[in-house]
């Protein structure tokens, strides 16, 4: 595994971001940000009430724009996977719940493996996990490595997404080491954060798993998909990533199958600027639901 | 997700496509008139050779203006002019000195995107590059040499700083108005006055510039600028009330001007050309290797003095390195400079095209192995694919003739000491890169390679505080920092 070197990294993303994306260039990446959008709700304040409406939204973002596609899944915790799934079973939007113990993952693996079992059973299609971090920083690669594969085979068929915390790993060289090991061990996807540690998704350490992908596909031959999540409010970010996406693993990546962005508030600033490019005015905040 | 997938737009086999869209600066920004004289004495004048010269974009071919050339009396004129204003300019009060430099700095980051597009029309580079490189480099040696401007005795301990007088510069078309700030700066901050030729294919820039001075307050005649071709910048250097020559291009004509100037009692600095080596390890960090090297051959079409333009990568990684670098070289996008999303724009010129046309036949005819990702070339312009050259032996011209294109010759080494000797393998001696994660083994190539400056885990970096020029046939003399300032005064040793 070859060692990565920050200031490039960062020169590399730099470079990346003064890509100017256009009209129907533009117009595509809006809606497919959309259709990669893992909509999420992850507070202890999480109701019955508020994932129902956010399913609701998933399925049809724009109630006044049918053409607008529904996105690809409602990510929620283990309790409200059964309410998300009610809503959401008969249409394309899939159910990923957190697990794991997530967002510290401090907790024995039996716990972790019940957990798992159960959001499956429950309904969830896809179970987003944490990596205990604790071990990794320890150097116990092997503790991290089997856990993954533990908790892969308890999902069973369901998507599993390995959530590195990269805020958390402190260099990049962890960050692309702790990718490697995800993927090795049975991940679908590799995710950067929770959410609830800062930074979360950087454009740098989104780029260090994009060629810890890239490296992993050439060695393997098996495409793990990529979900920054956290942090990615605006649709000129999003825009960013996917310029990161197309110009690191090409355009076998650009689907939602490949890629996700864990996101709350991004979905209608995707919305207002579809409605900008359609019309040239900007709307009223007032005019897009919030769930 | 099923309806989600019909969301990309997909080729015949299957495939999403998404094609940035075009995202084109507006060429009239440049605002260039038809007609460009030459600049003497603080005012645009008609040359008396009668003769104009046509610049045109090297992208389309297109026509721009007609440049005014400079001859012997014109040469004449600008030298008389600059002598005049010289015992002026250098008892003008230093702080007064920096003012005229902090305004011209002013306006140039002002006016940023008109001289953008410029040198961009006339001179072939990206947009990306002039926006984001060039003229932020720009703005930035003006203010740090207005910042001198009142200090130079502190600069120079002991000492009693004076002028050379008169100085007269001649620049290359690869960086055409950040050569003129390279050159004009420092020279202009020390109390001399300017005699500036730049390139016959790129002089629009360098006119603007001294438009520029005039509006920032800048007193007539110390800042000339004349047009023209060799022949001009032969009579420049040659004139005899010339104080200092300062030249950047190539080592051929560098070589010319130093015989000529032999025993004249004229100071000189030379920057000319350069066969700069990537030196890669196998513990380096190879995908921002690959960066580097990507940057350091193809920036500016590879038309860079210091370009990488030798890859030195040790046995053990050799072919994974250059499999990723071809991977990386088809998401290039060669084309119009003046779309924002343009990573390699055109050659400068129909006889450059030539040149590195010519030398990438002889690589081939000696053997080595190209590889040119697929890539369509506008009709139109001077065009070259980004080229990588494997299997490369030190013996092929294409591994010791500076290209000065986008062409990139891969050799190997087996021991840090085989590399040194292979990189130091050049009668050039300008810039290297050295990659690698190990720390000592950065200070003990920098210690050994014969080059002006070695850049590690990065390339390409300036700054005009840090000195920038070369070893061997790469030249003499530094630009930048207080070394830049030493070669344009006399009394600091």
């Amino acid at each position: 595994m070859p060692p990565t070197d920050e200031v490039m990294v960062e020169e590399r993303v730099a470079a990346l971001s003064t890509r100017s994306i256009k009209r129907e260039a533009k117009m595509w990446a809006l809606r497919a940000a959309i259709s990669m959008t893992d909509l999420t709700t992850l507070e202890g304040m999480d109701t019955k009430e508020k994932v129902r409406q956010l399913c609701h939204k998933a399925i049809r973002p724009d109630p006044t724009d049918a053409s607008i596609p529904p996105v690809a899944a409602v990510c929620v915790y283990p309790n409200l996977v059964g309410t998300a799934a009610e809503v959401l079973g008969a249409t394309s939007v899939r159910v990923a719940a957190v697990s794991t113990y997530f967002p510290s993952g401090q907790a024995p693996l039996d716990l972790k493996v019940a957990e798992t079992r159960q959001v499956v059973a429950d309904g969830a299609d896809e179970v987003d996990m944490v990596i205990d971090r604790g071990a990794f920083l320890a150097g116990d690669y092997v503790k991290v490595f089997s856990e993954v594969a533990t908790v892969r085979e308890a999902a069973g068929d369901a998507c599993l997404k390995v959530i590195l915390e990269t805020g958390e790993l402190g260099s990049y060289d962890n960050v692309r080491r702790a990718s490697m090991l995800a993927m090795a061990a049975g991940a679908d996807f590799i995710k950067t954060s929770t959410g609830k540690v800062s930074p979360a998704a950087t454009p740098a350490v989104t780029l260090v798993m994009l060629e810890s992908i890239r490296d992993f596909h050439r060695s393997t031959g098996r495409a793990v998909g990529m979900k920054p999540a956290g942090g990615i409010g605006s649709a000129k970010q999003a825009i960013r990533w996917l310029v990161l996406l197309n110009e690191t693993l090409g355009l076998e990546w650009m689907t939602p199958q490949r890629f996700r962005f864990g996101a709350s508030s991004l979905l209608n600033d995707l919305l207002m600027q579809i409605r900008w490019l359609e019309t040239e005015r900007y709307q009223s905040p007032d005019y897009f639901t919030r769930a | 997700m099923g309806n989600n997938d019909a969301l990309a737009p997909r080729s015949e086999t299957g495939v999403p496509l998404w094609e940035y869209q075009e995202s084109r600066e507006n060429p009239d920004l440049a605002a260039i008139r038809d007609r460009s004289g030459l600049w003497i004495n603080g005012e645009e004048t008609e040359p008396l050779t009668g003769k104009w010269f046509l610049t045109i974009d090297p992208a389309t071919e297109g026509h721009l203006s007609m440049v005014a050339e400079a001859g012997p009396a014109d040469v004449e004129r600008a030298v008389g002019a600059a002598r005049d204003a010289a015992a002026g300019w250098a008892a003008m009060p230093a702080t007064e000195r920096a003012k005229s430099l902090f305004r011209i700095a002013r306006l140039i980051q002002e006016r940023s995107r008109e001289l953008a597009v410029l040198d961009t029309l006339d001179g072939g580079k990206p947009i990306r590059e002039a926006r984001d490189m060039d003229l932020p480099l720009v703005a930035a040696h003006f203010f740090y040499h207005a910042g001198w401007a009142d200090k130079l005795e502190y600069a120079f301990l002991g000492t009693e700083p004076r002028p050379m007088g008169v100085v007269g510069q001649v620049i290359p078309w690869n960086f055409p108005l950040l050569m003129a700030a390279w050159k004009v700066a420092p020279a202009l901050a020390t109390g001399n006055t300017v005699v500036l030729k730049p390139a016959e294919t790129t002089p629009l820039s360098a006119l603007r510039l001294a438009e520029i001075a005039a509006e920032a307050g800048l007193p007539p005649g110390v800042l000339n600028v004349i047009p023209g071709a060799g022949a001009t910048g032969a009579e420049l250097v040659g004139h005899g009330g010339v104080d200092k020559v300062a030249f950047t291009g190539s080592t051929q004509v560098g070589k010319e001007i130093r015989r000529r100037l032999a025993g004249s009692g004229k100071a000189l600095t030379l920057e000319l050309g350069g066969k700069g080596a990537h030196v890669v390890f196998e513990d380096a960090p190879l995908d921002q290797a690959v960066e580097g090297v990507v940057n350091g051959i193809f920036f500016n079409q590879g038309q860079v003095c210091c370009a990488g333009s030798r890859l030195l990568v040790q046995e053990s990684v050799a072919s994974e390195f250059v499999d990723r670098l071809r991977r990386r070289l088809s998401t290039l996008r060669v084309g119009d400079p003046l779309d924002k999303n343009t990573d390699i724009g055109a050659i400068n010129s129909a006889a450059q095209l030539q040149r590195i046309t010519e030398l990438v036949e002889s690589g081939q005819e000696e053997g080595a192995l190209i590889y040119q990702p697929p890539c369509e070339l506008p009709e139109r312009g001077f065009w070259f694919p980004p080229t990588l050259f494997t299997d490369v032996s030190q013996s092929h011209r294409i591994a010791r003739e500076e290209i000065f294109g986008p062409v990139l010759s891969i050799l190997t080494f087996r021991t840090p000491a085989e590399a040194v000797e292979r990189a130091n393998n050049t009668p050039y001696g300008l810039a290297s890169g050295v990659w690698t994660s190990k720390g000592s083994r950065i200070l003990w190539m920098a210690d050994r390679l014969a080059a002006g400056v070695v850049w590690a885990n990065t390339y390409n970096k300036f700054d005009p505080a840090s000195p920038f020029g070369g070893v061997k046939e790469s030249g003499f003399g530094r630009e930048g920092g207080r070394h830049g300032l030493a070669a344009y005064l006399r009394g600091v040793g």
